[in-house]
């Protein structure tokens, strides 16, 4: 008999959720997960399980015992997702025990103690990798090159496109740019670098997902990548000692910061306009620490800057209320 | 005699500077690169501390109230010159790397504070024993994090190597690291002391 129902709105729900939206993230990342395994091979296996255990076991720890929270967060898959980013930003040949530090920093310090998900101030796995660069920059920034797939720890090593860049723009010699790898091998992979970041194919193949599947809208990739070619592109054009603006965008982590990192729901701001600024200021936060600053890589850092400006961005792009007068 | 105990017990847990107070942050995150270090910025504050709340329990009958700020500052400045002239002198090394800070306890707000709090409205030996206190509490303070930050950052304590030449994590003795270590660490007093 009691057929109505009295009850709060929404009335209409699509089903979607935190959980829903987090295991979408980790299937688009599954294209750049197989493709590393297949460039670096056991040694980036090790590294991305025991990150992503070591993050689920530090948030449930954590939740557990010292949050103490009636529900437990730790099946809703931000960690299993903070834990792939995370290896995802690692050299492959990187000691295990360093990867449990680093997880712990960014599960323990960087998440959890400020109130967990959703509280959190930076991006977790950006904000671990920092710790670690920090920290042991020596092992941090020793790559093995890609396609050696069953070395682990006696990997041949390489210089890196940026590190190549950076080398040219402080010899402020354009004939060091020619030591770079060819685009096409740059565009599949075949580079030395982290984890994740090689491939560039796979990313993308993460980011059409993505998009289709609505998790996220194409304002803050699309931002950041404009502005790195056009920025990129201007200083080339200007001096023949910066890196064209394609081999910028293809190397580093810059795909993998502007697809899956910059994007994360929490740290990003949330209307629109907001979303282009920010974006906007990462893009030229990147080449501007690329090009003059002392590490080769910028994104990482670029990211972390324009997460602390978030709160502000969202101050100042509110969205005008229904009814609300618009000013003349 | 009872009072004397209670007022070194006081700065030691109760009032202790930097757990409690967060007084006097800039020495505290700028020299506890290393235990060592922690201890004598500790140990010379305390030194300066002592002296300036017995010159000003001793004096505050003469100072008119509307310049005893500045006749404070004369006095620990004047206590400051006679440190950094004796550590100068006999312990070079910790000198030059403690630097600029040693100067700095000038204008060090723990014992302007305690100056102000304390030594202007008791008497001689109350005031060296507030000195005492809070002097031994932000050096005690000061070791840990030092000691904390020297173990995470280069696998030493006192120099003592303890872990691996691999161990360290840099950015425990940078900046960041002291900010970070000196929460946590302040997080971990107030749960004790609950």
């Amino acid at each position: 008999m009691n057929k109505l129902t009295v009850s709060l709105s929404p009335h209409v729900h699509s089903g979607d959720s935190v959980s829903k939206n987090m295991y979408g993230v980790i299937i688009a990342l599954v294209p750049a997960m197989l493709c590393s395994f297949w460039f670096f091979g056991i040694g980036a296996i090790t590294v991305t399980a025991l990150s992503v255990a070591s993050c689920v076991f530090f948030e449930w720890f954590i939740g557990k015992y010292m949050l103490r929270n009636p529900q437990p967060t730790v099946t809703d898959g931000s960690a299993i997702l903070t834990g792939i980013l995370l290896a995802f930003n690692l050299p492959s040949n990187i000691p295990l025990w360093m990867v449990v530090a680093g997880s712990l920093f960014a599960i323990g310090v960087v998440k959890m103690t400020f109130g967990g998900l959703g509280c959190n101030l930076f991006n977790p796995a950006l904000a671990g990798r920092a710790f670690m660069l920090i920290s042991f920059p020596v092992q941090m920034t020793t790559w093995p090159t890609s396609g050696q797939p069953f070395l682990t720890l006696d990997a041949a090593t390489g210089a890196t496109p940026l590190s190549v860049m950076k080398a040219a723009v402080k010899a402020g010699d354009p004939s060091l740019l020619n030591d770079m790898p060819s685009l096409p091998d740059m565009l599949l992979g075949m580079t030395g670098g982290c984890l994740g970041e090689v491939c560039a194919v796979a990313l993308i193949i993460g980011l059409i997902y993505m998009l289709a599947k609505r998790i996220i809208t194409w304002h803050i990739p699309v931002s950041i990548i404009v502005t790195v070619l056009v920025f990129s592109g201007a200083l080339h054009l200007a001096n023949g000692m910066y890196a064209d603006p394609m081999s910028q965008l293809l190397s580093g982590g810059l795909l993998l910061g502007a697809i899956f990192m910059a994007t994360d729901y929490v740290t990003s701001p949330m209307t629109k306009k907001g979303q282009i600024i920010y974006g906007v200021c990462i893009g030229v936060l990147t080449i501007v620490i690329r090009t003059w600053g002392a590490y080769p890589e910028g994104m990482s850092f670029a990211i972390l800057i324009m997460n602390a400006f978030t709160p502000l961005i969202n101050n100042y792009c509110k969205p005008k209320r229904f009814g609300e007068e618009v000013k003349k | 005699m009872n009072n004397s105990i209670k007022y070194i017990w006081n700065g030691i847990v109760k009032e202790n500077p930097t757990f409690v107070l967060l007084l006097g942050m800039c020495p505290t995150l700028g020299t506890t690169s290393s235990a060592i270090n922690g201890m004598s910025m500790g140990l010379a504050t305390t030194f300066v501390l002592i002296l300036s709340n017995l010159i000003i329990s001793l004096i505050k009958d003469y100072v008119p109230d509307a310049v005893r700020i500045p006749c404070y500052v004369v006095v620990i400045a004047s206590l400051v010159t006679i440190l950094q002239m004796l550590m100068q002198a006999y312990v070079p090394d910790i000198y030059a790397t403690l630097g600029l800070f040693i100067p700095l306890i000038v204008v060090n707000c723990i014992i302007l504070g305690r100056a102000e709090a304390f030594a202007a409205k008791h008497g001689a030996v109350d005031s060296i024993c507030d000195g005492i206190g809070i002097g031994i509490g932000f050096t005690l303070a000061l070791t840990l994090l030092g000691g904390v930050r020297e173990f995470l950052g280069t696998g030493a304590v006192f120099g003592q190597v303890l872990q691996g030449e691999d161990f360290g994590m840099l950015m425990f003795v940078l900046a960041p690291g002291a900010f970070i270590a000196l929460g946590f660490l302040i997080a971990l007093v107030n749960k004790i002391k609950k």
